[in-house]
């Protein structure tokens, strides 16, 4: 433990989120809050995995930092810069550096374009590729995911939905990004073709030096894949480990329900799921108090008025729950 | 022997798809069918339901429910085996709902397609007493919802409600959690197995997710390339897998954890 501790220390942030907050404005001048207050710090080479259920702003979250979508207050600090700041050509250059890798790969592409101009696109946009290199550069990076490089004439609707991800992932190494976003990269794909996906990411990394902000629902996954973990819940980060893994070590009320929902192949007939009844509440109108009030086991009277901050209750560990008050 | 299904070949046009599929479900039973896309999962279900789509048909073997010949079956004689007597839920109950009309009258309609001696209001009667049989908080408001209006999970629950209504004998599950996050995962197959419970209808689920087909089912079977490559008891399937696929495929689960993809 203490020497991973010393791991992250020391290795340098790429990306530091502080306070980021959207809100959309609904009818009768209500505001529904996406994100909350988030504050993350992604390391340079290492996954930082986002979990939680479906409506709780992890593609909110991003989607900001894209400078998808405006934001209604805090920073993210990236080189020295705040991303959400930039206007105009510095948004575009900023794509550049930060890439995404899409949920659905079937959706993803250009029916009508080949692979090599699908991969060299986004080289072409910031005029980086002459025509005559465009065939060796699509080579090169198919075989850096891993394809054979005579795909690069084909169309992508002719490859399976494995394949069609490796060519995602190739489209967004193509400009040499520091950051990639895998948002649900993997959800739409068998377990078989995900552990290779998965692995290949990894290969890449290290290579790299990549950063991946990886999003995610399946809480094994994010546990294989991820050296931060930050679980959401209604756009406010409950639990925000920098180390160890959420299978053991998680703390929050939260993230120890979510681990009662998940399958697990190995599992003894006698065990029992304990999923989280109800739904997430709707996030206009937010409670003063925690926002896991509604569904929380070990709720109190606090819980309702105030609403817990994140505090570090182990080096590394933080979490947002009067439970671990001081 | 409730349903039976003997070296079932389904093809497509010339397409042969489905190759030698074989199985039995006794009453009350839990059969999970796993594989991946395109492995011919669902295209089995279907042939047992008599909805293939387009050209397809199965092209040998016997299909066999309660001693009945399936495969002998007119058109009229599946629809009113369907619904009844047999029923299924699909991935995204949203979509196989209207979206411009209420819940409650599509129900309504439902119930009343398939037993026309029922009035409206015993109509109504059943389908909120079903409601909340699945756990669904005020059916009176549900029953007067738009789809859209229910998250996916309502929607999923809706759909297990209007497929029970008949007390089936055979429940058909198409992916029915593919489409939700971990905990509604976990609501509705809690769900699936309270209904097997309650009414004993025997269940057949095709999943390609491990980890339920491991806490659910009675029986297993795995599908690669429309062929069946493992078959038998949940735990025979899991401990002593026959095929090297089944063996890879139990290892590519993602297990809190495991041996971490990054290495150390």
């Amino acid at each position: 433990m203490a020497n991973e501790t010393a791991g992250y220390e020391r290795t340098p942030v790429v990306l530091e989120i502080k306070n980021l907050t959207k809100k959309f404005p609904v009818d009768g001048g209500k505001f529904l809050t996406a994100c909350d207050n988030i504050t993350l710090t992604a390391y340079e080479g290492k996954t930082l995995g986002i979990i939680g259920e479906s409506g709780c702003g992890k593609s909110t979250l991003v989607r900001c930092l894209l400078c998808i979508q405006s934001t209604t207050s805090g920073e993210a600090i990236f080189e020295g810069k705040d991303l959400l700041k930039a206007k105009g050509e510095e948004v575009r250059q900023n794509r550049k550096k930060i890439q995404m890798v899409f949920q659905d790969p079937n959706a993803a592409f250009n029916p009508k374009m080949l692979v090599k101009d699908i991969l060299t696109e986004p080289l072409k946009n910031f005029g980086m590729i002459k025509d005559s290199e465009v065939d060796a550069k699509a080579a090169e990076l198919l075989e850096m995911v891993e394809l054979p490089t005579s795909f690069k004439d084909r169309y992508a609707h002719s490859m399976s939905g494995g394949q069609r991800q490796r060519l995602g992932i190739a489209r967004a190494l193509a400009l040499e990004p520091k950051i990639i976003v895998c948002d649900e990269a993997t959800s739409a794909l068998d377990v078989s073709v995900q552990e290779k996906i998965c692995e290949l990411l990894c290969k890449i990394q290290k290579e790299k030096k990549i950063t991946y902000l990886f999003i995610a629902h399946d809480l094994g996954l994010v546990d294989l894949m991820c050296n931060q973990v930050a679980v959401l819940y209604l756009g406010n980060v409950m639990e925000w480990m920098e180390t160890g893994r959420i299978g053991q070590d998680c703390k929050h009320p939260y993230t120890k329900s979510l681990m009662k929902s998940v399958f697990m192949v190995d599992a003894d007939a006698r065990y029992k799921i304990q999923p989280l009844d109800g739904e997430i509440p709707s996030p206009l109108d937010l409670p003063p108090g925690c926002p896991f009030y509604s569904r929380c086991e070990k709720r109190s009277e606090r819980c309702l008025n105030e609403k817990p901050q994140l505090q570090e209750v182990e080096h590394g560990h933080w979490v947002a729950c009067h439970l671990y008050d001081k | 022997m409730l349903l039976e299904l003997k070296d079932v070949d389904i093809s497509y046009g010339d397409n042969l798809t489905v190759q030698g599929a074989s199985l039995e479900l006794e009453k009350g039973e839990i059969l999970t069918i796993v594989g991946e896309s395109g492995s011919g999962k669902t295209t089995v279900i279907r042939a047992a339901m008599g909805c293939l789509p387009g050209a397809g048909r199965v092209s040998s073997g016997s299909i066999t429910f309660e001693g009945r010949d399936l495969l002998k079956n007119t058109k009229e004689d599946w629809r009113k085996m369907s619904g009844t007597e047999m029923s299924m839920i699909f991935q995204d109950s949203g979509n196989m709902i209207n979206p411009i009309r209420k819940i409650g009258v599509q129900f309504i309609d439902y119930i009343q397609c398939h037993a026309p001696e029922k009035s409206k209001k015993d109509a109504y009667k059943m389908a909120t007493a079903m409601l909340t049989n699945v756990r669904l908080p005020n059916p009176d408001n549900i029953m007067n919802s738009y789809p859209f209006e229910l998250s996916g999970g309502m929607r999923q629950r809706v759909g297990i409600a209007m497929s029970m209504v008949f007390q089936p004998k055979i429940l058909m599950a198409d992916e029915p959690t593919s489409a939700l996050d971990v905990t509604t995962q976990a609501q509705i197959i809690r769900q699936i197995i309270d209904v097997r419970n309650e009414f004993g209808v025997a269940v057949i689920i095709v999943t390609h997710n491990l980890g339920v087909a491991s806490y659910m089912s009675d029986k297993i079977m795995v599908m690669k390339g429309g062929r069946v490559v493992d078959y038998g008891k949940r735990e025979d399937v899991l401990k002593n897998p026959k095929s090297d696929y089944t063996k890879g495929l139990l290892k590519a689960v993602p297990v809190i954890g495991g041996v971490p993809y990054y290495g150390e």
